[in-house]
C-alpha cells in the first residue's frame, strides 16, 4: 500500500477482504472527472463512502489536496465532518424539515454569518435555481431535488465533489437536462469529480476517466474511448456489456502491411498489428458493434475485401431507428450488430437469411488470456 | 366530580412524560441506531410491562419499594418517608410500567430517518449532537410527541400496578382508576359514571391525536418507499 504522499491531487488506495472485499486504487487530478462504473453490488458506493469518511475500510490510504484523510498504518482516519467533501447521495438526502436555503445554509459552517445569504444565493444562482428559497423539499421536483443536492453539497467549498448514482431517481429526460448541467457546471468548479454509477452511457459522456470496479477491485482505468474499446481483459470486456467477445489463436505478424493475423474457427482474420502477443497464443478479442459493416445485396461496399465473413441471422428484431442483429457464423460464433432500420428492410434481412459482413480490421482488439 | 383525584392522576402523568420523554429519546435512540451486545435483553425488558400481570410487576416493584430492600432503605434515610405508597413510588412504578409505550414508538420515529439524511448532516460538518438536534429530533418529534401522548394516557387508565404499589390514599396515591373503582364498591354509580365518562374522552382524544401526529411521519416514509 502507497502511504507516500502522491503528486495527485486525491490519492485512493483501499484494501480488505471483507464483509464488502475492497482492492482499488487510483488518483485524479485537480480539474478532472473521474467515473467509477461497475454493476450493483460491486462495492462501488462503498468506496465512494470511504472517500467521504463514512466508511472505514480496514487498510486504507486516502488523501486530498496535500491532506491525509486516512492512512491505516497511521491511525489517521478523519470523520466526515472534517473532511473537505461535497456529497449527493442517491436520493439526495435533502433535510424534508427544512427549505432550500436552510439545507444549503447547514452547510455553510465555515462561512462568515454577514456572508451566509449571498453564499447561499450564489449557489442557488450557480444551479438555476434562483426563487426556490423558501420552498420545501417535498415541493420540489426530482430534478430540481438534485439540483438543491448539489448546491448544499458545494455549498461547503469543498476539496472534492461526490456524486453516488446522481441521475437514477429522474426520469429520462430530465437525465439528459441534469447531465448537461453538470457537465457546463464542471468547467466551473476548480474541484475534482468523482460519480458512481453503472451506466456506461453516462460515464462515455461526462468522465475523463472511467475507472471499471467489480467486487470492490478496480479492473482498469483510463479514457473512455480507451476503456471501452479497448478493455483489459475479458470480463472488463463482459462488463462493458462488449457484445462480440471470442477466443482466437495469433497465427503471424506482418510488420510491413502493420498487421496480424488471428485464427477464429476456420477463418483467419486480418488485425491491426498488436506485437505484444506471440504466434500460436490463444487470446480472447473483441469488436466493437458499431466495427461491423453489413455487406448490400444490390451493389458492393467500401470495405468488403476486410476480413468478409458471412452467416445466418438468427435474430433480427427493429429497435427503433436501428435494427439489432445476431448472426450465427459456421453454427459456432455468434455476432451482434446493429444496422439502421431502412438499410435491415433494404436488404431484407430476416431471419435465416444468409448475409456477409465485414469485421474491421483497426477495431478489433487482443486481450490476454 | 372529584377533582382531587383527577389532579392527581393528571399530575401523575404529565410527571412520567417529563421523565420518559429524555429516558424515551435516548434509549429509543440508542436501540434505532446501535448494534451491540445485550441490545435483544435490553429489548425484552423493556417489554416485560406490557406482558406481565400488572399485579406481578406490581408485586415485585413493592418488593423493591420496601424498606427492607437497598433501594427502599435509601430512599427512606434521603427522604425520611417509605417509597412504597407514595407519590415518588407511583412514579416511579409509572415510568417503568410505560417504558414500552414510550420508547418503542420513539425506536421507530428514528429508525424511520433515512441513515443518508443523517450521513447527508455530517457531510455538511455537522458535529454529531447538532446532527440530534437541527435534524433526527425534529423529523423524529411527531413519532416522539404520539409516544408521549400514549404515555399520558396510559398513566390516566392504569389500574393494577397503581393499586399494588400506591394503594389508595386520598391526595397522594388515589387515581381516577381506582376511584371508579371505589364508588362502584359503595354502589356510587353517578360518581364512577361521570369519572369513566371524562377518561373516554380523554382515551379518545388521545388516540385521535396519535393519528394526527403520526401523519406527517407516515407520509416521509411514503415518499422514501416511493
Amino acid at each position: 500500500m502507497n502511504t507516500s504522499a502522491s503528486s495527485e491531487y486525491l490519492h485512493v488506495d483501499v484494501r480488505q477482504t471483507g464483509p464488502i472485499p475492497l482492492n482499488t486504487r487510483f488518483s485524479c487530478q485537480q480539474h478532472e472527472f473521474i467515473v467509477l462504473v461497475g454493476p450493483s453490488g460491486s462495492g462501488k458506493t462503498t468506496l465512494l463512502r470511504s472517500i467521504a469518511g463514512l466508511y472505514q475500510p480496514k487498510h486504507c490510504y486516502i488523501s486530498c489536496a496535500g491532506e491525509t484523510w486516512s492512512n491505516s498504518k497511521k491511525n489517521i482516519n478523519y470523520a466526515a465532518q472534517r473532511r473537505r467533501i461535497g456529497i449527493v447521495f442517491q436520493h439526495y438526502a435533502l433535510f424534508p424539515h427544512l427549505s432550500v436555503s436552510r439545507n444549503i445554509e447547514l452547510a455553510c459552517g465555515n462561512i462568515p454569518n454577514d456572508k451566509k445569504m449571498k453564499h447561499i444565493h450564489e449557489m442557488l444562482e450557480l444551479v438555476n435555481l434562483e426563487g426556490l428559497e423558501d420552498r420545501y423539499p417535498a415541493q420540489l421536483s426530482g430534478g430540481q431535488q438534485q439540483r438543491v443536492a448539489l448546491a448544499r453539497a458545494l455549498a461547503r467549498e469543498p476539496a472534492i465533489l461526490l456524486l453516488d448514482e446522481p441521475f437514477s431517481a429522474v426520469d429520462q429526460v430530465t437525465r439528459r437536462k441534469l447531465r448537461r448541467e453538470l457537465a457546463r457546471l464542471r468547467q466551473k468548479l476548480n474541484i475534482p469529480i468523482v460519480l458512481v454509477t453503472h451506466d456506461l452511457d453516462e460515464a462515455r459522456m461526462l468522465a475523463d476517466r472511467i475507472c471499471i470496479i467489480h467486487d470492490g477491485a478496480s479492473l482498469q482505468t483510463g479514457t473512455p474511448e480507451e476503456v471501452l474499446t479497448r478493455p483489459v481483459n475479458a470480463q472488463v470486456a463482459q462488463l462493458i456489456d462488449l457484445g462480440n467477445l471470442f477466443t482466437g489463436e495469433i497465427i503471424r505478424h506482418d510488420p510491413e502491411k502493420r498487421c496480424t493475423w488471428l485464427r477464429w474457427g476456420k477463418l483467419e482474420l486480418e488485425c491491426a498489428l498488436q506485437e505484444e502477443f506471440t504466434i500460436g497464443q490463444r487470446v480472447d478479442w473483441v469488436i466493437p458493434p458499431d466495427g461491423i459493416i453489413l455487406h448490400r445485396r444490390d451493389r458492393p461496399s467500401r470495405g468488403e475485401h476486410e476480413n468478409p465473413v458471412s452467416g445466418i441471422v438468427e435474430q433480427c428484431i427493429p429497435l427503433g431507428e436501428n435494427t439489432s442483429v445476431l448472426m450465427n457464423v459456421n453454427d459456432q460464433e455468434t455476432l451482434s450488430f446493429n444496422v439502421p432500420t431502412h438499410v435491415a428492410r433494404r436488404n431484407n434481412i430476416a431471419e435465416g437469411e444468409k448475409i456477409t459482413v465485414s469485421l474491421l480490421a483497426n477495431v478489433i482488439h487482443f486481450m490476454q488470456k | 366530580m372529584d377533582w382531587e383525584t383527577l389532579i392527581l392522576s393528571f399530575k401523575l402523568a404529565i410527571c412520567t412524560m417529563l421523565v420518559l420523554l429524555p429516558v424515551g429519546i435516548m434509549i429509543g435512540r440508542m436501540l434505532a441506531y446501535q448494534r451491540f451486545h445485550g441490545r435483544m435483553l435490553i429489548m425484552a425488558c423493556i417489554a416485560l410491562p406490557l406482558v406481565l400481570p400488572p399485579t406481578v410487576l406490581g408485586f415485585y416493584l413493592l418488593s423493591v419499594f420496601g424498606e427492607p430492600s437497598s433501594l427502599g432503605h435509601w430512599y427512606h434515610q434521603l427522604t425520611g418517608h417509605s417509597l412504597a405508597f407514595s407519590f415518588d413510588g407511583l412514579l416511579l412504578a409509572s415510568v417503568i410500567f410505560n417504558l414500552p409505550f414510550a420508547i418503542w414508538p420513539m425506536q421507530h420515529a428514528f429508525k424511520t430517518i433515512a441513515t443518508d439524511i443523517r450521513e447527508a448532516a455530517w457531510c455538511c460538518g455537522l458535529s454529531h449532537s447538532s446532527t440530534f438536534w437541527q435534524i433526527e429530533l425534529p423529523l423524529a418529534w411527531p413519532g416522539i410527541a404520539a409516544a408521549l401522548v400514549l404515555v399520558f394516557a396510559h398513566t390516566l387508565g392504569e389500574f393494577g400496578v397503581v393499586l399494588m404499589v400506591g394503594g389508595n390514599i386520598p391526595g397522594e396515591t388515589r387515581t381516577a382508576s381506582i376511584a371508579i373503582y371505589d364508588y362502584m364498591q359503595v354502589l356510587n354509580d353517578d360518581a364512577a359514571g361521570r369519572l369513566s365518562a371524562l377518561l373516554l374522552a380523554f382515551a379518545f382524544t388521545s388516540i385521535i391525536l396519535i393519528n394526527l401526529l403520526n401523519r406527517p411521519f407516515l407520509k416521509h416514509e411514503h415518499k422514501r418507499i416511493l
